[in-house]
């Protein structure tokens, strides 16, 4: 069919390719270990914003609560590790052996029933993606089929990331509190703090992002992807052709959802802690931000434009702390205002049409920035 | 509960008020199968609040509206479309980032459900269907433009197209010509006429001339309720409809 | 559990647990009938609203220091230049945001959300430059410092009445203005019809940024308010900032009575359950069952039915 729309996917897959090379190729050879897991760290925040593509640039839906998803899978995994590294040798010292160090200084004399479950692998694994899905589906269900969108849907899950944190915060005992779940050391008996395994966790998140990106890439590309775009644009033409709106909403949530919480597992494992501070207001709405700066519509621009900002804040946060948060206030407002399709609008609209011999690319008229 | 009913659409007894305002009051409508009818009526007069109540956007305070002698009062939008009843915006609602093949193919009434949109396999067949209703609704030069880029008479065409495609048993259409040129609205004229074969119609417009080019039925709609109904010239001479509408 | 407590004292309990239940619906109030008229005439959330409210607090604390120095004998009096002050101050700011930044985003409500969210973390940024990181303080009035006794057990803050007495002289004052100026007038005609209003002769895009101003100065009194029952400091306004759009939002969009009554509803279900639980844990109780109400009425607790 249309001459243009093949055009675009064969930009974008260039830009998948470099992308890939980029963090499988040249980070890798030219960064030290330290760095290259921060690299690491950064690249779990891609897939929030991989998600955030699908769900606020491609159908509207801006949820300003997707730290609540990193977090759950986060916090799955890390109570996996937790459970591993506080067996009975580890823990002699506690008055309770056995159970995580948080518990027994909150007093707490025996597992709560709810983190006996993590002591299996297979199970964890599951939760990582199922706990958030399920979250995102409940919530989704619950405002979609109701009508709620816009606004009402970004206040409230700004609400629900404010919650999930006091809640953390709140019942340390459970939930190691403000320091969060720390000092995690093995997996099934292998250390994740060597060099090495770093590396290896490194490659890991590379081919899971990689991957969540084809799969974002597919759903994009089917007739599902336009019905979320038609959604996006004119959702009462898309229920008065008989689509159960509501429906495809949930779906794009709970994927968007359960790639940010795929996210915050490989958070844990790689960063070997998982604390609130991932989870609330702050972390939520900057993840909004990577996404945006490097254009909400575009799975690559997503990763890179977490990538930038993300170098930006270690660079400035190294020599100028205090001018930061003038740079990322500056950053929302700047994207919000002159850049609505970000870096990767940049590019298209920007780069390409002066590139003489690539004209070709350029039929298709930039759609100006979305209503929602 | 309402009688049973031969009409292909029945709306008994319907009321609907806005805090407190009875935007439609107590009325009656009676749609045949095959018919053509044509709704006028001053503004105001809850034209396009019927069409929102049939279709299912605004609920029914009191009353019962069947269609092919089912309830369907209540039901959700995307039912009623499911059921066979297609309907047409005011103001072109298309697809505006989709070209105008993709706004045709997502119209198709088949992979509706969230499975079978993402398995969704453009067949040779789709692709003939909707290159057909493209030509029908003077489209089919421009099936790979952005929607965005036509002509406002082409976007109320493709809507237009948008409803045919899904193939219902009741097209209702909100003011089709507005904003189109004269030859615009001479083909559409057209177009409607050849619609109605297979379908009956329910059409809102203010044009005059037009409504006389396509009407067979009219009702008057003032105040929310039926004012008259007959055919054009009997609609034309009723000292009611000429007070409240026509005269002025 | 009550078994310690005689009935009197339970009695004295539940009023002093209501009467902070009040202060808390002043607080939230104030906080929230600059943001709900903003949110009621334009659909837009301002993520920077409690960074207004803390220029109005710095502004009071700068008024204190200014009367000390070189008014003293009129030092009783400060607070009530400070409130105007703040007025002047966070609304002018206000409208200057409008000029720049919001009015280029009316079509893109969620953009806004994010584009002052940006605003508020450079707000943040500069009181911190400006006023140091630390939490600063205001010395109260002699008048307002000090409790009534209302029997033995009962006992009420000065400071504290004083918020609330304050919180119903702006609330009705922002009643008046809604229902008979000319700007109410205008403001409840585009509300109700944005398009009609504009073809009739009422310059809508005047009215937004007057409206802008005015839910921004009236942001700025609040924070000087606050600064009678509180210190004050960079981040502060982001401490009730949650609670503040769900009350907006939970009262619906375009009512005055709305938003009051979800204000009261939400700080004595919050202060309520406080007395139960611990506080954190009546904060999520409280968050969690307004969530849940909205699913119920996802328009808010007041709304018009009209056709959409």
């Amino acid at each position: 069919m249309a001459a243009t729309r093949t055009d675009s996917r064969s930009l974008e897959l260039i830009g998948f390719a470099l992308i890939a090379l980029l963090i499988m190729v040249v980070l890798p050879l030219m960064l030290d270990i330290f760095r290259l897991n921060l690299v690491g760290k950064y690249l779990t925040y891609a897939f929030v914003a991989v998600g955030l593509v699908l769900c606020w640039g491609h159908t509207g839906i801006l949820s300003l609560g997707q730290g609540v998803f990193f977090g759950l899978g986060g916090y799955c995994m890390a109570a996996f590790l937790k459970l591993e590294a506080s067996s009975v040798e580890n823990t002699r010292i506690q008055s309770t052996p056995g159970i995580p160090d948080f518990m027994d200084w909150n007093q707490l004399t025996e597992l709560p029933f709810f983190w006996v479950p993590f002591k299996s692998l297979p199970f964890a694994l599951i939760a990582v993606v199922a706990v958030p899905a399920i979250a995102a589906f409940i919530l989704g269900a619950a405002m979609f089929k109701r009508r709620v969108g816009g606004v009402y849907f970004a206040i409230i899950t700004q609400a629900l990331a404010s919650v999930l944190t006091i809640l953390i915060i709140g019942r340390q005992g459970y939930t190691g509190g403000i320091n969060g779940i720390t000092d995690l050391r093995t997996l099934l008996g292998w250390d994740i703090r060597t060099d090495n395994a770093k590396y290896i966790l490194y490659f890991v998140c590379c081919f899971l992002l990689l991957g969540i990106m084809l799969l974002a890439r597919f759903v994009l590309a089917s007739k599902l992807g336009r019905i979320l775009v038609a959604t996006r644009d004119q959702e009462d033409r898309v229920r008065f052709s008989g689509y159960d709106v509501a429906n495809f909403k949930i779906f794009v949530f709970c994927l968007a959802s359960a790639m940010a919480a795929i996210g915050g597992a490989m958070f844990a494992l790689q960063v070997g802690f998982m604390s609130p501070s991932f989870v609330g207001i702050v972390p939520s709405i900057e993840m909004v931000i990577f996404c945006a700066v490097g254009g909400r519509h575009s799975l690559v621009g997503a990763v890179v434009g977490t990538l930038v900002v993300n170098w930006g804040k270690t660079l400035f946060s190294e020599s100028f702390p205090e001018l930061w948060l003038f740079a990322m206030g500056g950053l929302f407002i700047a994207v919000v205002l002159a850049f609505p399709r970000g870096l990767a609008g940049l590019v298209t609209d920007q780069l390409i049409p002066r590139l003489p011999h690539w004209r070709g690319w350029t039929h298709r008229q930039p759609s100006p920035a979305p209503a929602e | 509960m309402a009688s049973d009913t031969d009409f292909l659409l029945a709306l008994e007894n319907v009321s609907v008020s806005f805090d407190g305002f009875k935007a439609v009051n107590g009325l009656n409508l009676y749609i045949d199968t095959g018919e053509l009818r044509v709704i006028i009526g001053p503004n105001g007069a809850g034209k396009t609040t019927v069409l929102d109540l049939i279709c299912g956007r605004t609920r029914v305070s009191e009353g019962s509206i069947k269609f092919k002698n089912q309830e369907i009062t209540g039901r959700k939008e995307q039912e009623i479309v499911r059921l066979g009843i297609g309907r047409k915006f005011q103001t072109p609602t298309i697809y505006e980032d989709l070209t105008v093949f993709e706004n045709l193919e997502l119209s198709l009434p088949r992979g509706r459900s969230v499975v079978g949109a993402l398995f969704w396999k453009r067949a040779d067949e789709v692709i003939q269907r909707v290159h057909e209703i493209a030509a029908t609704v003077f489209l089919a030069d421009h099936v790979d433009r952005l929607a965005a880029t036509l002509s406002h008479g082409q976007k109320q065409w493709l809507e237009i197209g948008m409803l045919l495609i899904q193939d219902p048993e009741l097209l209702m259409l909100d003011e089709p010509v507005a904003g189109m040129s004269v030859s615009e609205r001479a083909k559409t004229a057209e177009l409607l006429n050849q619609i109605i074969k297979n379908r009956s119609v329910v059409v809102i417009e203010h044009d005059m001339k037009f409504v006389e080019s396509i009407a067979h039925r009219v009702t008057v709609l003032h105040q929310g309720k039926v004012l008259a109904e007959g055919n054009m010239q009997r609609v034309q001479s009723d000292p009611k409809v000429k007070e409240v509408y026509l005269g002025h | 559990m009550f078994g310690e407590y005689s009935l009197g004292e339970l009695g004295s309990i539940l009023v002093m647990q209501g009467f902070a239940g009040l202060i808390l619906f002043s607080v939230f109030l104030l906080m929230a009938l600059g943001l709900a008229i903003i949110f009621g005439q334009m659909g837009v959330i301002n993520m920077a609203h409690g960074e207004f409210m803390i220029l109005g607090a710095y502004m009071t604390y700068l008024c204190s220091h200014l009367f000390e120095a070189y008014l003293p004998s009129l030092y009783g009096g400060y607070f009530f230049a400070a409130m105007i002050i703040a007025f002047l101050a966070a609304g002018a700011l206000g409208l200057l945001v409008e000029w720049a930044l919001v009015r280029r985003l009316y079509a893109r409500p969620l953009d806004t959300l994010l584009a002052t969210w940006g605003l508020s973390l450079i707000m943040q940024q500069a009181f911190r430059s400006t006023f140091g990181a630390r939490e600063v303080g205001v010395e109260l009035p002699q008048w307002m410092m000090g409790s009534l006794n209302v029997t033995g057990s009962i006992e009420v803050q000065i400071n504290g009445l004083f918020v609330m007495g304050l919180t119903l002289l702006i609330t009705a004052a922002v009643a008046v203005l809604l229902f008979k100026s000319k700007w109410g007038l205008q403001v409840r005609a585009v509300v109700a019809n944005r398009t009609m209003s504009g073809a009739v002769g009422i310059d809508t895009r005047r009215i937004d940024r007057l409206t802008f101003g005015l839910g921004c100065g009236i942001a700025g009194v609040a924070g000087s308010a606050f600064t009678m029952i509180g210190s004050t400091g960079p981040t502060a306004g982001q401490l009730y900032i949650v609670d503040t759009f769900l009350v907006v939002v939970f009262g619906g969009a375009q009512s005055l009575l709305g938003t009051v009554a979800s204000a009261l509803s939400i700080s004595q279900s919050q202060s309520a359950l406080e007395f139960f639980l611990t506080g954190s844990m009546a904060k999520v109780l409280t968050l969690l069952m307004v969530i849940g109400l909205l699913m119920l009425r996802p328009q808010g607790l007041f709304v018009l039915k009209v056709r959409r």
